[in-house]
């Protein structure tokens, strides 16, 4: 039996999910014995005309990693697509938008203002020069990719059957996806390949956790000695574990830092900042509508902290209301 | 209620809210109001909720992204309430929820909270009334509709699953 041909493709990311493959270390050459890696540009020598060269559905499997921000990612997505038997969103970016995916606070002009205009870098573009999708030169023509409109994820521009959440995914969930590739025992399209339970189900502090309502005051990670063995949210620090999918064996945690929620929500949420937020939120201790108030304030960016890598994928996947920069922002 | 559609074919803006009402207290109230043969604008669409408590930050921007322009959540009044802090539950995450919707370009005056007791068919109807007055002022709520995947390439088959996740619910 031939070796199952897989892909590796990035697009919006920071290399971190590429670098989550190469975390697999001597496991990775094991696997290079049973799977056949066809295209991976990140990390060995392949282009786009190779993938182009490809029959259509010639790979088993494709992981795309990043969101879609540009028209070049939006291309690439539908080559891997169509090269590809099973597509998989690797990482939260291509799950849900990710960290990129809170430039959707911002629309693209006020963006590229910020860049280029004389927004934040002003002084180092004086000719305000934007970069062009085209420029004639005596050779010919050069192009550029163009930004879209909205950071997306990959499941809104393509079909998507599988997801390994996480930032960076975690190497178990990996090397347990590869596995199951290799032995043809990968679950039911649309699952998301890690397990459906919330994070602070498993988590080793859960314990400590009181039942009700226990915030008083939130505190930063750099204002307190965190207590290594005890709840976050019992020391008023903002942990998302309650809202977030398990899977990570808790680096976080371990790191004696709060979950940011990189994996996600688990099958029954449909919007994972709105239910981060209500998790938190339902944990003030108080019924004074002015100390809850004042609480709550006490989050300085809401839409950062519950949406930070999962902004696209939410129901108010942009904001609203017309080209107006993050001007309410705090 | 063609009449409160609010895409408005010439006709005049009328906004669409979703009012989720606790069953024990502003959900009687309405009933109190209808009974009172009183009148207020139709534009309202009432869920009945157990517990203004019940009330998932979810539904409101499901509510939000389905074509309401505005959201009101009726419930009992503090130390009122039928599961005793229900209530309180409801103000603590509507309280962050209108941080968060201002942060992604949405007035935060199209969500609304109010405590409304069932013999209060006269605030509902006040509550309704003041805010079908800012919701016309403020005009219909636009958003971008979730992108779908679209066009060759984009794969054969509607998305399932966790595809899915882009689509409303």
């Amino acid at each position: 039996m031939s070796k199952p041909k897989v892909g590796f493709y990035w697009c919006a990311s920071c290399g971190g999910c590429d670098e989550a493959m190469i975390d697999l270390a001597e496991d990775l050459l094991a696997l290079a014995e049973t799977l056949d890696i066809v295209f991976w540009p990140c990390a060995m020598d392949f282009k786009r005309e190779d993938l182009e060269a490809m029959p259509d559905g010639e790979m088993s499997v494709c992981f795309v990693n990043g969101a879609i921000r540009s028209s070049e990612d939006r291309e690439m997505a539908g080559l891997c697509r169509r090269k590809a038997r099973w597509l998989v969103a690797f990482g939260s970016c291509s799950h849900l938008g990710g960290v990129p995916g809170l430039a959707n606070l911002d629309s693209r002009e006020s963006l590229l203002q910020a860049v280029y205009g004389d927004g934040l870098f002003g002084n180092a573009n004086p000719g305000q020069v934007r970069p062009q999708q085209a420029t004639e030169l005596p050779e010919g023509t050069v192009s550029l990719p163009t930004l879209e409109e909205s950071v997306k994820t990959l499941g809104q521009v393509v079909r998507v059957d599988y997801v390994l959440p996480g930032c960076p995914p975690p190497t178990r969930l990996i090397a347990r996806a590869l596995a199951a590739i290799v032995e043809g025992t990968l679950p039911s399209p649309g699952s998301v390949l890690a397990p459906d339970v919330a994070l602070c189900k498993q988590c080793p502090r859960i314990e400590s956790k009181p039942d009700g309502p226990l915030l008083r005051a939130l505190r930063r990670p750099h204002e307190i000695r965190i207590d290594p063995e005890q709840c976050f949210l019992a020391q008023g620090l903002l942990c998302l574990g309650p809202a977030t999918r398990d899977g990570c064996d808790h680096a976080c945690i371990r790191g004696n830092m709060p979950c940011t929620g990189c994996l996600g929500p688990t099958s029954g949420t449909r919007d994972f900042g709105a239910a981060a937020l209500s998790a938190v939120a339902s944990l003030v201790e108080s019924n004074d509508e002015h100390q809850i108030a004042a609480l709550v304030a006490e989050i300085p960016d809401p839409a950062g902290t519950f949406y930070r890598y999962s902004l696209p994928g939410s129901m108010i996947h942009k904001r609203a209301g017309g080209p107006a920069s993050g001007g309410a922002r705090p | 209620m063609a009449d409160t559609e609010s895409s408005g074919n010439g006709k005049a803006f009328q906004p669409r809210i979703v009012a989720f009402f606790c069953n024990w207290c502003t959900y009687a109230a309405s009933d109190l109001a209808g009974a009172s043969r009183m009148k207020y604008p139709a534009n309202a669409r009432v869920i009945r909720l157990m517990c203004s408590g019940r009330l998932d930050p979810q539904f409101v921007l499901a509510a939000l992204r389905q074509g309401a322009d505005g959201v009101l959540v009726g419930g009992c009044p503090p130390g009122d309430c039928h599961f005793q802090e229900g209530n309180s539950q409801c103000r603590r995450r509507f309280e962050l929820l209108c941080r968060l919707v201002a942060q992604l370009g949405i007035e935060p005056q199209r969500l609304r909270l109010e405590w409304i007791s069932a013999s209060e068919a006269d605030k509902l109807r006040d509550v309704v009334d003041g805010m079908v007055k800012q919701l016309k002022e403020l005009g219909p709520l636009r958003l971008e509709p979730i992108p779908r995947p679209e066009g060759p390439g984009a794969g054969d088959l509607p998305p399932a699953g966790v595809a899915a996740e882009g689509a409303p619910p």
